[in-house]
């Protein structure tokens, strides 16, 4: 249909949402972000109480202890709303799959010794549970989280940690030439294994913990803190060369993803403790405890995959984590406050 | 896979696609393989509908795109459908009734 | 323990093995904390769950498949939506009386979509059962797409037209909107298993096509491009998302059979509300769409009657009936429409779009598609405000509506027997009387009656003073709602003087529907 338009009278009324333009203190135009995220949530006016937990509304910010003005001052580093976040990952996906298929056809993992084999279904296959439980926490962040800024991010996280799960799991059939046996064995080393007891503990001590700001901080930070430099960093060079170099193309995703979430959790603590020092004397209290916890329950691990180098690489790692949280603004144990 | 039992009803299954390129193979498949199929163009939709059952096999859609179809394409294009599913690597298949 | 898998060759896993790997044998029973501890949220409701790993997964999803596949449509959307702002195509539809049908959808139904994405993350936690909680997850996702692609498209309208410049604080607040708001909470509040069979199943399976059909294929025949794509794109999803409904529902019967009637009554109850909910779409099929589709009546008869009744034949070997009070619904068709824009047309001056009274032309379709009631009922009322109309004195009604106090819609319908009775029903709880609008209504509320006693009424609340205070002018500013501008009638509105100014097109040139 061919329209006749006068351009001369056509004005825009207005550049983007009011309740866009009153965050941004004007009438701007606005960024895909910004009109995907603001104020995305109900805030009032709910009709119902949840009936499988009357105490609180539908959304709730008294379940958390901590205290926010505005719950969208958190902004993704990576601007991430649907479309890019998918566009990224699919950009990614297509990498690793050339790299699992390039691995598959020279059968580097199918072709180790038995002993070979074995250390490394002990070693990693237990993962896929890991990421498996980081994506129960992150789902829950996502439920009883506050606001649109958080919940969004930790709706990503939540569906990278199956996507995780599943790029180990493929590392499983890669040993086992796609039968699936070693996965069964990964689950049993999760399940009974003594050295990853500890830190399955851990994890469902997290799945118990009814502060959801709490369960971020100590899955994201913390755990994954300690979790993947451990694994994906560290544990190549214990590894026999050629497993080793294999290995580590293979988890590029996980090195890359890790670097790229880092900077996202890092933005959302620092944001909560910039906010008060009631905030920040809480977020330092939940690291404390969860740095212990966790490196605790990582020491039998840490032992068996790096024997004689244990105690010399967690230092490493654990240096690592608690330079990002002093720049964060952590009360680090045993810095001055 | 399963074959039509005689629970099965004879009330039709749907699906619907975007209309472009890629689906004209996947509908001139569907109708290879499901002589009783009807089909029923809208704007930029069409819809095939088939009594009882559909499927869509990738072997007929890869034969006439001349390339490797990967049955879960089908999601890039996918309107609508009813029916119960059953999918495997090389069919994906539409049912009322019980499976087989 | 440290058994090694044999290389016993090539034995390859099927894609119903592999996903099952990817997917169920993801998760394990806790055993340092209770199962029970861990998922506190999916026993309460009696519905009893013997072997979860019976979950048939109908789409085999991988997640990497996932980000290929939707990172690939969003690619092709988002071309689409930029083209579209570039190419100013919002002056292609058919009149700017159809942007209110979009003001309608950003209001009413965008922020429903954010909704279920919190509601299916929180299933998605809830359900002890893995495969349950991936689907529930991968639609959570799926909805925040919605949601988002939603405002992203609209944003362009926004920029030319009213009443879709503070969406979310008026789905929060604005009275009918309520309708909506509520009954999406109504869903969020209930335990897991009712959220998923209301939304996947009753909203998602049921009733969907009565949503995407005219909604949809509305935008097709006003020339609204973009919306048809993000449409399309949306419905992609709801492949996947209408295959869960009939999962849920079919797990849960398969699995005890004492779930059969909890299964029903929820069925009864969330066709009832969805339907009241629809009564806003079916005023948007009728009046709404400048180029007109099909009728309501048509829809229904389509989409429930038929295809419906294909469903519930299906689902009759396990004992599940029609939902209670359908037949209602189908006595209803030949009216719904025609009462609720009427409401609609009185109350123009506290709503976010605009209303007016059909051109003869469109009259003479709503005779000819409501042979039965249209002249008989309907008609007199237009022309009579059409002449208001002329004489300076459109017709702006001072009073408000009583709502109902479940589905919140005012209460204007009629007794499925008698179009000339407005039916009311009412309650008495606890010493205070609560009005209804229909059987159906009153019937969910006296099952659950500490439930709904808690609704935030608009109407209510606007007597309490807590909207803002006395008066329609502090009402409107509570609503953040444009005076002039958002509401009233469309004649002679900014929209409609704009639209002749920037198109040199005025909807009385357009041909009949």
């Amino acid at each position: 249909m061919q329209v006749d338009i006068k351009t001369s009278n056509i004005k825009q009324l207005r550049n983007t949402f009011s309740h866009v333009a009153r965050r941004l203190g004007a009438d701007k135009p606005a960024s895909r972000y910004q009109e995907a995220t603001f104020d995305m949530q109900s805030d009032t006016n709910f009709h119902y109480r949840p009936i499988w937990d009357p105490q609180f509304e539908l959304y709730d910010t008294a379940r958390t202890a901590i205290k926010m003005a505005d719950w969208y001052s958190f902004k993704d580093p990576r601007q991430y709303y649907y479309g890019v976040y998918t566009m990224n990952r699919a950009k990614q996906q297509d990498a690793a799959e050339k790299q699992f298929e390039f691995a598959e056809k020279r059968g580097v993992f199918f072709n180790l010794s038995e002993k070979d084999k074995e250390h490394l279904i002990f070693a990693v296959l237990p993962l896929r549970h890991y990421e498996w439980g980081a994506n129960m926490n992150n789902c829950f962040c996502t439920s009883f989280g506050y606001g649109a800024a958080i919940t969004q991010a930790t709706m990503y996280n939540t569906m990278d940690r199956l996507g995780l799960a599943q790029y180990v799991s493929r590392l499983g059939l890669l040993l086992d030439g796609n039968i699936g046996d070693s996965l069964e064995v990964g689950k049993q080393h999760w399940l009974h294994t003594p050295e990853w007891q500890e830190l399955r503990r851990s994890m469902e001590n997290l799945f118990v913990t009814k502060d959801w700001f709490e369960v971020f901080l100590a899955q994201n930070f913390v755990m994954d803190g300690l979790v993947y430099p451990m694994f994906y960093k560290h544990l190549e060079t214990r590894l026999n060369p050629m497993a080793g170099q294999t290995f580590s193309m293979c988890t590029n995703f996980m090195q890359e993803w890790f670097v790229e979430t880092q900077r996202w959790v890092d933005s959302t603590i620092k944001t909560a403790v910039d906010e008060s020092p009631e905030n920040k004397e809480i977020l330092s209290r939940w690291f404390d405890i969860w740095m212990t916890e966790t490196t605790r329950a990582l020491q039998p691990l840490m032992t068996a995959l790096f024997a004689e180098e244990a105690a010399s690489i967690f230092m490493q790692i654990k240096e690592e984590l608690l330079v990002r949280a002093k720049k964060i603004g952590l009360k680090t144990p045993g810095a001055p406050a | 896979m399963n074959t039509p039992t005689p629970e099965r009803t004879k009330t039709p299954v749907f699906i619907a696609f975007v209309t472009n390129d890629d689906t004209r193979n996947i509908v001139a498949a569907i109708r290879e393989d499901n002589p009783q199929a009807t089909v029923e163009e809208f704007p930029a939709m069409v819809k095939i509908e088939s009594p009882g059952r559909l499927v869509v096999k990738r072997q007929s859609v890869s034969d006439l795109m001349g390339r490797d179809w990967d049955l879960q394409e089908i999601h890039l294009n996918l309107i609508s459908l009813s029916g119960s599913i059953n999918e495997t690597e090389d069919e994906f298949e539409l049912y009322w009734g019980q499976a087989a | 323990m440290s058994a090694v898998p044999k290389n016993t060759g090539n034995k390859k896993l099927g894609l119903k093995e592999k996903y099952g790997m990817m997917t169920r044998g993801l998760g394990w029973d806790t055993t340092y904390q209770a199962m029970d501890d861990v998922f506190p949220y999916d026993q309460f409701e009696g519905i009893k769950i013997h072997d979860w790993d019976k979950w048939e997964d109908p789409f085999r999803l991988t997640m990497d498949a996932y980000w290929k596949f939707q990172g690939e449509k969003e690619k092709k959307l988002y071309a689409i939506i930029d083209a579209f702002a570039q190419n100013n195509g919002q002056f292609n539809v058919t009149d700017a009386r159809y942007i209110n049908t979009l003001k309608l959808f950003l209001t009413g139904v965008s922020p429903l979509e954010y909704a279920a994405h919190r509601g299916y993350a929180h299933v998605g936690r809830s359900f002890r059962g893995v495969s349950a909680r991936i689907a529930s997850q991968m639609q959570a996702i799926d909805e925040l797409r919605h949601a988002q692609t939603q405002v992203h498209t609209i944003s362009h309208y926004n920029k030319f037209f009213n009443g879709l410049h503070d969406f979310r604080h008026m789905h929060d607040r604005v009275w009918y909107l309520s309708v909506p708001k509520s009954y999406f909470e109504d869903a969020q509040s209930a335990g897991p298993f009712e959220f998923i069979t209301a939304i996947s199943f009753s909203f998602e399976y049921v009733l969907t096509n009565l949503l995407f059909m005219p909604f949809m294929s509305g935008a097709a025949y006003n020339g609204d491009m973009a919306t048809v794509t993000f449409g399309f794109s949306a419905q992609s999803d709801e492949s996947r998302h209408m295959t869960l409904g009939l999962e849920v529902v079919k797990f849960m019967l398969e699995q005890d059979p004492g779930n059969k009637d909890i299964v029903q009554k929820w069925i009864d109850k969330w066709f009832w509300r969805g339907y009241r909910l629809l009564a806003l779409v079916s005023m948007m099929m009728d009046y709404m769409l400048p180029k007109r589709v099909m009728s309501w009546q048509e829809a229904w008869e389509t989409y429930f009657e038929k295809n419906g009744g294909a469903l519930f034949e299906d689902l009759s070997r396990y004992g599940i009936r029609m939902p209670k009070y359908h037949e209602v619904a189908s006595k209803e068709k030949s009216r719904l429409s025609h009462e609720v824009w009427a409401t609609f047309y009185n109350f123009s001056h506290a709503a976010a779009f605009h209303t007016w009274v059909p051109e003869e032309s469109e009259l003479k379709w709503l005779s000819e598609k409501y042979p039965d009631t249209f002249d008989k009922h309907y008609r007199p009322r237009f022309e009579h405000w059409d002449a208001l109309q002329k004489e300076g004195k459109r017709w702006s009604n001072p009073g408000l509506p009583m709502l109902c106090q479940l589905c919140q819609v005012p209460t204007i319908f009629t007794e499925p027997d008698d179009p000339t009775t407005t039916c009311l029903r009412e309650t008495t709880y606890h010493g205070m009387k609560y009005h209804f609008c229909s059987d159906g209504c009153k019937d969910i509320f006296d099952n659950e009656p500490e439930k709904y006693v808690q609704s935030w009424l608009p109407v209510h609340q606007i007597f309490q003073g807590n909207c803002g205070g006395e008066g329609l002018d502090n009402v409107l500013k509570y609503y953040n709602l444009v005076p002039g501008q958002d509401n009233g009638e469309y004649m002679g509105s900014q929209d409609q003087m704009n639209w002749e100014q920037w198109t040199g097109r005025d909807h009385k040139d357009a041909p009949a529907a």
